[in-house]
């Protein structure tokens, strides 16, 4: 989300506008969708109450559960986003700046509160995160870096391929595979699904799969997407 | 008018709209006269056991709870402090149901995450308020503590282990999974413990 909207870009950039978060989230809760998530992609202080507002009216709509990032950067901003009724918060730069952030959101209000997001993009055969909605390399490695999170508390690893991002040629599979190998916690795989194959392709390495663009555009129909899903033998709801 | 009871378990306000989305009237509140005299009292919570029943007990809430004479729906955590004990914090809670909160335990099988996370089915045992439309109907859940099977289990889900999905002593309800974050099916649930 972009100042109330809903916005998609491809590989962190053009971004193109979807329409308005809180409708689009009643379509899709209606549509069948098992969870939902909200960045706040150009997160400011003066902002954060627009933001808190469009929580609130998305809770009071619908009945899954949702989670909320985007310049989350201490206990009380993660306490007044669940106060407006999300379930989860997802934490990204912030967390590579001061991962003790980490361990205090888990502390107070459980490790299953606390997403860690990671922005990562592969550079000679390296997976390194970037801060700051991809524009800011950092030292840190994917898969240490996950572990490192689990180890402090993460209830869950949200892991965007920022050279997949919006490309639509199907998920990181090498990357989440491997992963799997370093933590324990339960992995969303995002950026890159093109195809309900690819959802498929991403269930056999991750536990669950997020997308944006071809939902927001009406490429797949969420309905569908579980039939097709069903009929590969993958459980859904 | 339905009760929502007020204490220190984390997030309400998801409970409060689900509520009101099936067009139920309620309040939050601890004040005893006012939960002893609702039609229907919910007792959500999201949280750690231990610290919310010490401050239950520390607001006398506790033994309203036991004198309720409405039917009552326990929450997560709401569930889990109805029970007699809980691993959780090693505390001893209300003791409506009579069964004990233990740590989920994936040491002979580490592909099972814990926390329990998403959604999973529940399976009606008996005499089950929950109708059958229920039957193998998905959920959502999030915990890590679980309450073991008693005689008060009226569903179970399975994960890892077969716990309690849902309990029922007399006007007492709950159920560890969240109806209010359980679309369309959670709705239902609501629906159905508010026409008892």
């Amino acid at each position: 989300m972009l100042d109330g909207t809903t916005v998609k870009g491809m590989r962190f950039l053009h971004l193109k506008e979807a329409g308005n978060p809180v409708e689009l989230a009643r379509i899709y809760s209606d549509a069948g969708a098992d969870e939902l998530v909200f960045l706040d992609i150009n997160a400011s202080h003066e902002r954060r109450k627009t933001f808190v507002d469009v929580v609130r009216r998305v809770a009071e709509n619908i009945s899954i559960p949702f989670t909320v990032g985007g310049g989350i950067g201490s206990v009380e901003d993660v306490g007044m986003l669940l106060n407006a009724g999300a379930d989860k918060v997802s934490i990204n730069s912030s967390a590579i700046r001061r991962p003790e952030l980490i361990t205090e959101i888990a502390k107070a209000f459980g490790s299953q509160v606390c997403v860690v997001a990671i922005d990562a993009s592969c550079r000679d055969g390296e997976w390194r995160c970037y801060l700051n909605g991809g524009r800011v390399p950092t030292a840190k490695k994917l898969y240490s870096w996950a572990k490192e999170a689990e180890d402090r508390g993460a209830g869950e690893i949200l892991f965007t391929s920022m050279d997949h991002d919006g490309v639509k040629e199907g998920f990181a599979l090498d990357a989440l595979k491997k992963l799997q190998t370093f933590v324990s916690i339960p992995v969303i795989a995002s950026g890159g699904c093109g195809t309900m194959q690819h959802f498929v392709d991403a269930f056999r390495y991750a536990d669950a799969a997020l997308a944006a663009s071809v939902f927001h555009f009406g490429e797949i129909q969420i309905p569908q997407l579980k039939k097709f899903l069903k009929e590969n033998n993958i459980n859904v709801r | 008018m339905i009760a929502v009871i007020k204490y220190n378990a984390g997030n309400v306000f998801s409970v409060l709209c689900a509520l009101r989305r099936v067009g139920a009237e309620c309040v939050l509140t601890d004040d005893r006269d006012t939960i002893l005299t609702a039609d229907k009292v919910i007792f959500p919570g999201v949280g750690e056991a231990s610290t919310a029943m010490s401050y239950l007990r520390e607001k006398g809430l506790d033994e309203v709870i036991k004198s309720v004479k409405s039917p009552l729906l326990g929450i997560c955590i709401g569930l889990q402090v109805m029970c007699r004990h809980s691993e959780e914090g090693n505390v001893d809670g209300i003791g409506i149901f009579d069964t004990v909160v233990r740590r989920f335990d994936n040491s002979a099988c580490r592909e099972m995450k814990i926390p329990h996370m998403g959604w999973n089915t529940i399976q009606r045992l008996g005499d089950c308020w929950l109708s059958e439309s229920f039957e193998d109907a998905y959920v959502y859940y999030v915990h890590s503590y679980y309450a073991e099977l008693c005689s008060h289990t009226v569903a179970t889900t399975d994960y890892i282990t077969k716990f309690s999905a849902s309990l029922q002593r007399d006007n007492f309800y709950a159920t560890q999974f969240h109806p209010e974050k359980s679309g369309s099916v959670g709705e239902a649930v609501l629906k159905q413990f508010l026409a008892l």
